[in-house]
């Protein structure tokens, strides 16, 4: 009964959808409030009927209800309540159902906190986000009803694939849901002032703090996904260029690109063709991700089970919604061109240069991650791209962004002399190379990609200190605290995340240069050395979870005779799919991390272990961490508030003005 | 409405084409430039009794089948139990390669193994996993370091061929065999073969 309850949810859902993204469209072309005032509802009523419908489908997960279908395959009653819970999103359906429902949740929110829109303005994005609601719940129901029953209903479940049964699983598809989801509401709000013909200062300001957050999330799902992938594979690799993954990044870079030319947009008018071309962009790399994980065009571990004809509704729903967005875009650009005029030599060439690189970089991904499927199609052969192809093309694309990055903010808006900035960052500048030249050395490891990554961080770090520095003395005679207030929360948000990159790079460049590895057969009581630590093997237990059984190893690990830790890495075997799994056991520690996984038993009862050291990899973590925080200062600056009090005046002055 | 202005909507359908043109490939056939070619030749170290050897002459003469597959692979306990219902029934025999059986697993990081201790662990984890699923081969041969897998173009495991009497590659099955696939595609080939010489 419940499970068929959650489908009418469903249904009711979709009508839902439906009429708001009719009614409030038709209304704002007709200037009819009461119409317009149709959009509001409906998207919350939409809400409240997909959380419903989720809350359904979740109920027949946690009481192991395996006459429907998907709990049956996904589920287990002895799987953990956590992983019943999160097992909704670890398939196919379920996961659709929950793109849905943040969809429905960025709609809601707008509608919350965006009050002060016009009228006719708010019915156009409500719209826009109905119709892609409409298009993503009739995909579920028609190809993908989560809520189909198994008659007569499976004894026990065949179990969510004990890969996902890990904290990971918790966090990781909700965060980047919300963040490759949240790019719709940058979306719709471009293709309204596309359809009412107002593309100005005041549609960037609002469409900056709703693509500041959705980075923010995507920042995140992003960076849990990798710290997942790292401690959980079992081999410490954080990020594989899986066509899954790129997926996700592409809209990364090009939301970069977005965020950035939207300040131009709001601050100068200047690049606003190019600003909402990005905004459509980043959001149909959003839809290109989720056709290409769903229609098995390429495979991936990630992949959930394929079927054509979701490949095909997919596919016609991206045609449709990129299609019409960007014939959209071709009949009103033209009305966009103009703007603020800028030098050769300013903030804004500094910004457009590297929404180019970003740019050109997202589309470099995607190449890369379709090449196979080009070659196939103009019959030249199978191939597959893997990581060596995205290294070549990525570190020399990103490497002129990440100096111009901090070059940018020291050049002032609209011109600026190219002497004196060049003189003003010049001593950072070669002090960077050579810190960087001076620290591969003193880490005994010169190659041109050590010398450039340390170069590069060195860069970031000096150059964001100067910037400081100077902004600080920028009032001179004022005291401290009230120069440290003087800056805006939205200034140290470009400040944490610029500098949050640099300390990824270092991360990035320390494991990459100077990680040891060893693979040994130990016996109880021998031992390994491996980069100053010492290891022994104290034997391994037998140890039983909720629904599996493991051998866990028993490793101490200690330095200069001082034991550190006891790691215990397991090897885990599921019940219900007969399924042998790695969990790693890791030393986590700030400069470095040490990773512990245990292999196979040989006959002789000795083990194969496999030894990690990764310096400075929580780094990488940490410098994702900061850009997501600096992304959290820049939304929530106080003068998006300010000012969007001042719209609201004005708006409800002209409603005064009107009915007077 | 400017020419330049229609680059994106253009360079968009440009891939939707191409998208259209990936669902119409199936995964499951990719085409083996071996097919109607003869067997490449190998000779393995038999899993049952590693000293002996086994080649493809020891089937001249019989239309059989070889079927890639690892203890690793996911996907072939799928595929088992039909395989094992197959060698119940008699109905065609199947040689198994058993494939990169250790370094083949992604949760293990085989480097820094020597052969020999590859090998007795590939046969430990072999032997075990077909005690527990069943034994459908009537020989299974050990492919430890995947190189008879690189010349018969192993793309992922499973993967099955079909072999004539003259030992010529006749057909691949790419991914687990199902009832369906094993009733429509493979067995009329197969009879096809045996009436055919």
């Amino acid at each position: 009964m419940i499970p068929e309850l959650g489908h009418f949810a469903l249904i009711l859902a979709l009508v839902l959808s439906l009429v708001q993204a009719v009614v409030p469209l038709v209304g704002a072309q007709r200037n009819s409030m009461a119409l317009m005032a149709v959009g509001r509802p409906a998207a919350q009523g939409q809400f409240f009927f997909i959380l419903f419908s989720y809350a359904c489908l979740t109920w027949a997960f946690i009481t192991s209800d395996f006459s429907v279908e998907l709990a049956a395959t996904n589920s287990h009653s002895a799987t953990p309540l956590m992983y019943k819970i999160t097992g909704v999103w670890g398939n196919h359906e379920g996961s659709l159902l929950l793109w849905a429902m943040s969809l429905s949740l960025w709609t809601v929110a707008v509608t919350v906190f965006s009050r002060h829109l016009p009228e006719a303005f708010m019915a156009r994005v409500l719209g826009v986000l109905g119709l892609v609601s409409a298009g993503f719940i009739s995909f579920t129901l028609v190809t993908s009803n989560p809520f189909e029953r198994l008659l007569p209903g499976a004894g026990e479940g065949r179990d969510l694939n004990p890969l996902l049964q890990d904290p990971g699983m918790i966090i990781h598809p909700p965060l980047l849901y919300m963040g490759y989801v949240g790019f719709s509401v940058a979306f719709a709000f471009a293709i309204a002032a596309l359809l009412s013909g107002r593309l100005d200062a005041a549609w960037a300001r609002w469409s900056r703090p709703w693509t500041t957050v959705a980075w923010v999330f995507l920042t995140a799902g992003i960076a849990v996904g990798s710290g997942w992938a790292y401690y959980e594979l079992g081999w410490g690799g954080w990020w594989f260029w899986d066509p899954v993954e790129n997926a996700s990044f592409m809209p990364w870079l090009l939301g970069t690109a977005l965020m950035h030319s939207l300040a131009v947009t709001e601050k100068r008018g200047a690049f606003r063709s190019w600003t909402v071309l990005l905004a459509i962009g980043a959001f149909s790399l959003s839809l290109l991700g989720t056709f290409l994980v769903r229609s098995g065009v390429i495979t991936s571990v990630h992949a959930f089970a394929t079927d054509p004809k979701r490949g095909l509704y997919i596919l016609a729903l991206l045609v449709i919604v990129i299609g019409a967005s960007l014939l959209l875009y071709a009949m009103r650009a033209n009305k966009l061109m103009g703007g603020g005029s800028f030098g050769l030599v300013s903030r804004e060439t500094a910004l457009l240069g590297n929404n180019v690189l970003l740019t050109v970089a997202s589309a470099s991904v995607l190449l890369g991650t379709l090449y196979p499927l080009f070659l196939d199609a103009l019959n030249l052969g199978k191939i597959s791209v893997g990581p060596p192809y995205f290294e070549a093309v990525f570190v020399p694309l990103m490497t002129p962004v990440v100096v111009l990055m901090m070059f940018g903010p020291f050049l002032r808006w609209k011109d600026d002399d190219l002497v004196a900035a060049v003189r003003k960052v010049a001593p950072a500048f070669i002090a960077s190379v050579l810190i960087g030249v001076g620290v591969a050395f003193a880490v005994d490891h010169v190659t041109w990609r050590t010398v450039l990554g340390l170069s590069l961080a060195a860069w970031v770090v000096l150059a964001s200190i100067q910037l400081l520095v100077g902004r600080l003395k920028e009032r001179a005679g004022a005291s401290a605290s009230s120069r440290l207030r003087s800056i805006t929360a939205s200034w140290w948000g470009m400040w944490l995340a610029h500098l949050g990159i640099g300390v990824f790079i270092i991360g990035v460049t320390m494991v990459g240069s100077l990680d040891r590895h060893l693979d040994v057969k130990m016996k109880e009581g021998q031992r390994a050395e491996l980069a100053g630590y010492t290891f022994v093997f104290r034997g391994a237990v037998e140890a039983q979870g909720a629904n599996y059984d493991a051998a866990r190893g028993q490793i101490e690990l200690s330095r200069d005779g001082k034991v550190l830790d006891m790691l215990t890495p397991e090897k885990r075997l599921y019940w219900a799919q007969g399924m042998p799994m790695t969990e790693a056991s890791l030393n986590i520690g700030p400069f470095r991390d040490v990773y512990v996984s245990l292999g196979e038993q040989l006959d002789d009862g000795a083990w194969i272990v496999s030894l990690y050291y990764k310096p400075f990899i929580s780094w990488i973590w940490m410098g994702c961490l900061l850009m997501a925080l600096g992304g959290i200062f820049a939304a929530a600056d106080v003068r998006y508030r300010r000012m969007a009090a001042r719209d609201a005046a004005v708006a409800s002055g002209r409603r005064v003005a009107a009915s007077a | 409405m400017k020419a330049k202005f229609l680059v994106p909507l253009l360079l968009f359908f440009g891939l939707a084409g191409f998208l259209a043109f990936g669902l119409t490939l199936n995964p499951r056939e990719v085409p083996s430039p071996l097919i109607d070619k003869p067997a490449p030749k190998f000779s393995l170290a038999r899993l049952d009794a590693p000293e002996q050897q086994f080649t493809l002459e020891s089937m001249r003469g019989e239309v059989w089948l070889l079927n890639v597959w690892a203890s690793w692979c996911v996907a072939c306990r799928q595929e088992h139990p039909l395989l094992v219902r197959m060698a119940r029934d008699k109905v065609v025999p199947v040689v198994g390669l058993n494939y990169k059986e250790v370094r083949g697993d992604g949760a293990i990081n085989a480097r820094g193994l020597s052969l020999e201790a590859e090998t007795s662990m590939a046969i430990e984890r072999a032997r075990r996993w077909l005690s527990d699923h069943g034994d459908p081969y009537q020989v299974s041969v050990m492919d430890i370091d995947g190189r008879v897998g690189i010349d018969f173009g192993v793309y992922g495991v499973p993967e099955t061929f079909l072999i004539d009497r003259e030992g010529r590659i006749r057909y691949k099955h790419i991914g687990p065999i199902t009832p369906d696939s094993l009733q429509n595609v493979l067995m009329p080939k197969i009879e096809e073969l045996r009436r055919a010489g």
